[in-house]
This record gives C-alpha cells, structure tokens and sequence, in this order.
C-alpha cells in the first residue's frame, strides 16, 4: 500500500487517481498508525513552503515521518513543494524544513540574457537525465512534464541529482538519495510521461 | 525549454459541450465526457472548463461530471462557472482540479480572491475578466458570462486582483469569441505589460498562427481557445483537433 501524507496541502485527489490507475493500491492519510502501515510514502504539496512546513507541523507527524524514512528506510517520493519541503530550507520562507535531503530551495535568479522569463516556471517541459534511475526508467526522449514553481532546489551534491529541467539554467528537477526522492513536476498531471514515473514508483523501489 | 501553453477552452451548459458565438447562441458540440477522452489522447497541454449558465442560473458547479473528467484526465485542469463559496473551492480541489477560475465572485468580493490563494497557494487561481470594447474604443470588465457590465477597467483591475494573489489572469474577449478571426492582441498586450503574472489570451482563435501571435505580439503566456479545437471548416461541422508538438514547436519555439 502507497499511502499520500494527507496534511491538508496539495491535490491528492490527482496522485491517488493516477496511482489507481497504474494499478498500485494507494490510500491518503493524516493517521500515524496508518502510515506506519505504508510500504511507501507520498509527501505531495502546493503553494508557499512556510504554509506548508506548518500545517505539516501541525498534524504532528514529523516525528512519524522522521522514524519512518531516516531510520525505517522507508522509500518516500516528495511532489513539487514536497520535494521542497525535505531540504533543509527555503528562500521563500524562515521555517526549518524537513532536512531529509542535504539541499536548500531558492528563488529563480536570472541573468540579463534571461530577463525576459516569467516566475513561475509553468507549463511542459523536458527531462535531461543525468543519471539512471528506476524512477527514470522507460522515460523516452520526448518526455514532457507539467511545471508550476516559482522556486527550485539546489543540492549540496550533485549525484544527488537524477535529472535536470531547463528553464533559464539547468535545475533538479528528479533527485534521489537512498530511500528518498522528489520531483518537482507533477507527475499526477503529465500524461502517460507522469503515469509512467509513478508506475515506475510503485513497481520498481 | 518549455514552449508557451496551448489550452483548449470548453464550455459547460447543463450536461453538454457548447460553442458560443459574442458569448451567445451556444451550439451543441456533445457529450463533455466523450468530448474530453479526445483531447485527452491527444495530450493537450491543460484543459478548461467554463459553465457558462452555472452563475445565472445561481447553480454550483457540475461536481459530478467533473469528477468523472478527473479521474480520467491526468493534465492540469481548470474550471470556472457558479463558484460561490470556499466550499465550492475545497471541493473543485480535492476533486482533483488544480485551478479554480473566479469572474463574477472576484469582481463582487474581491477578498475571496485573496482568502482561496492563501488556502490554496496563488497557482491555483485564476481570474478570469470577460471584456467589451465599448463606443469609444475603451474596454469595460463584465460578469454574469457577459451579461452585467461591471464599470471597470481591465488593467485596474488585472492589477488589483494580481495584487490578491491571482497567479494567472485569464482576458477573455467577449467581441471576438467564436469569430475565429484572431485574438484582440491590443487588449492581451496592454493586460500582459501591466502585471507580472501570466496572462492566457482566449477569444478569436482561428488558427494556429493566431495562437502564435497572442503569445509573440500580444504578450500572452498561454493561448486558449475553443472554436478551432471543436470546428472543421466553413460550416463549421464538430471535429475535435489539437496541433501536434511538432507543429506547436514551429509556430512556438
């Protein structure tokens, strides 16, 4: 069973259709029990990082999660302000993050040469692998993802990046380290391209 | 790099797909659902849906239906008409629709605005303002599906409401709706220089070099449309279609 962290942030209507879809059992929840029970976990979110680090907070499962993922190992994939929400902090806001990746979310900065681009970073774009993964795997070349941020992540080691996207400069777009991943596209809103990352989710970590 | 968004534009009257012409006469195109399986294969870049009678007739939006295009439909999804309350909008998200369109409501309570992008974050709003060039060429807002004029200027109040937390406007051109002859890329332009959210162009689309023109002349970050994606030909007979990437890549690059 993937169980989504239901913390009051994000569209898990989507991520529990599309995993329905790709025939893996899937549930929400805010339950510590419940996620307990999780052979792997979904961190989803929108909107702003403070907003989401404190109704995260809120429900008192840090703790849970904490357990569950740096000591149980327990495979966990981050969507979008999900992902944000495992460095260690963000730019857009003074709330301590998760810190499960050793990253940190900062704003687009654009050059001169690139002043013309517009914040957010919202519509399809592409992947440029930088390293295999399972998460990655049967992605063909045209591949395209749906973007909507208006900050992104930077990690402190670079192996921790599976993919990159470009948008004014290249950024993480898929990372992973251990039992850990994020993406900061949403799969639930790509297409066969998103079903297949998420199917590659279910079945193969 | 990502190439500017192209989004069909689909109109909801009771349980069918409609095309209207100046928002009226709504032509029967069909079965939304059958409708929206198409565009799904053809993996659009985002949908919209607008209820058209939903406000007027003071009916919520059509749950149900859109439930149906959820659970179907993995691209983003946006959807306006009848929107009155925070429960509609808690509802319309945890359906699985990730941007609520707001007009009438924005215009009347322009706080709502502001309360659903703290709740939701600003990418999930969208405010919608269908415009009319008026006698003297200057443009006035209209709610109620172009029904009530509201005695605004479009740029006032693209700012104000950029200012509540809108992350895209969405400028409607009630003149050039169903005419199929082009975007009014004066009134995209002058939206899309003032503010620095996204703006989508919608209303006169006849081709995909109109599409084009909306993002390159008119400042527009996304394109939307409805009658080119729904018609073929002179007699305007139903025929569902979508550029290819490929083609998109041309006029888009």
């Amino acid at each position: 069973m993937i169980t989504i962290v239901d913390y009051g942030v994000g569209n898990l209507g989507s991520i529990l259709n599309m995993l329905k879809k790709v025939g893996a059992k899937a549930q929400t929840s805010s339950d510590p029990g419940v996620l307990r029970q999780a052979e792997k976990l979904v961190l989803p979110g929108v909107g702003a990082f403070d907003a989401g680090m404190k109704k995260l907070n809120e429900t008192g499962l840090v703790p849970v999660l904490n357990e569950l993922v740096l000591d149980k190992k327990v495979s966990v994939i981050g969507l979008c302000l999900g992902m944000q929400l495992m460095t260690k902090r963000s730019e857009e806001g003074t709330e301590a993050g998760l810190g499960w990746i050793d990253a940190e979310t900062v704003r687009f900065k654009f050059g001169p040469e690139n002043a013309n681009l517009k914040v957010p970073h919202m519509g399809w774009n592409t992947l440029d692998i930088r390293r295999q993964h399972p998460l990655v795997a049967d992605l063909g070349p045209e591949s395209r993802f749906y973007f909507v941020h208006s900050y992104h992540i930077v990690c402190a080691d670079e192996t921790d990046v599976v993919a990159n996207t470009d948008y004014g400069y290249p950024l993480a777009a898929v990372i992973n380290r251990e039992n850990i991943m994020g993406a900061q596209f949403h799969p639930e809103k790509s297409h066969k391209f998103g079903m297949q990352l998420l199917k590659n989710f279910a079945e193969r970590l | 790099m990502i190439r500017p968004r192209v989004i069909p534009a689909l109109l909801l009257k009771g349980q069918g797909l409609v095309k209207t012409v100046k928002f009226k006469d709504p032509k029967y195109l069909g079965d939304p659902i059958n409708i929206v399986k198409i565009f799904n294969d053809k993996e659009v870049d985002e949908l919209i849906f607008l209820d058209i009678t939903a406000t007027n007739e003071k009916r919520r939006p059509p749950f149900e239906m859109l439930g149906k295009i959820t659970s179907e439909c993995f691209m983003p999804l946006g959807y306006g008409g009848g929107i009155r309350s925070f429960d509609d909008v808690r509802t319309l998200l945890s359906l699985g629709i990730e941007k609520v369109i707001l007009n009438t409501i924005a215009v009347e309570n322009p706080a709502f605005v502001s309360d659903v992008a703290e709740y939701a974050g600003s990418q999930a709003v969208v405010v919608s303002m269908d415009l009319k060039k008026g006698f003297l060429g200057k443009y006035e807002v209209f709610t109620h599906s172009g029904k009530t004029g509201a005695g605004l200027d479009p740029v006032r109040h693209a700012l104000e409401m950029e200012k509540r937390g809108a992350g895209e406007l969405f400028v409607n051109s009630i003149d050039r709706d169903g005419m199929m002859q082009g975007y009014d890329l004066d009134l995209v332009r002058r939206v899309a220089d003032a503010v620095n959210v996204p703006v989508i162009a919608r209303g006169g689309a006849g081709n995909i070099q109109h599409l084009a023109e909306a993002i390159q002349q008119g400042g527009a970050s996304a394109a939307a449309a409805g009658s080119m994606f729904v018609f073929q030909g002179p007699l305007r007979g139903v025929l569902i279609s979508y550029p290819s990437q490929e083609e998109l890549r041309r006029v888009l690059p």
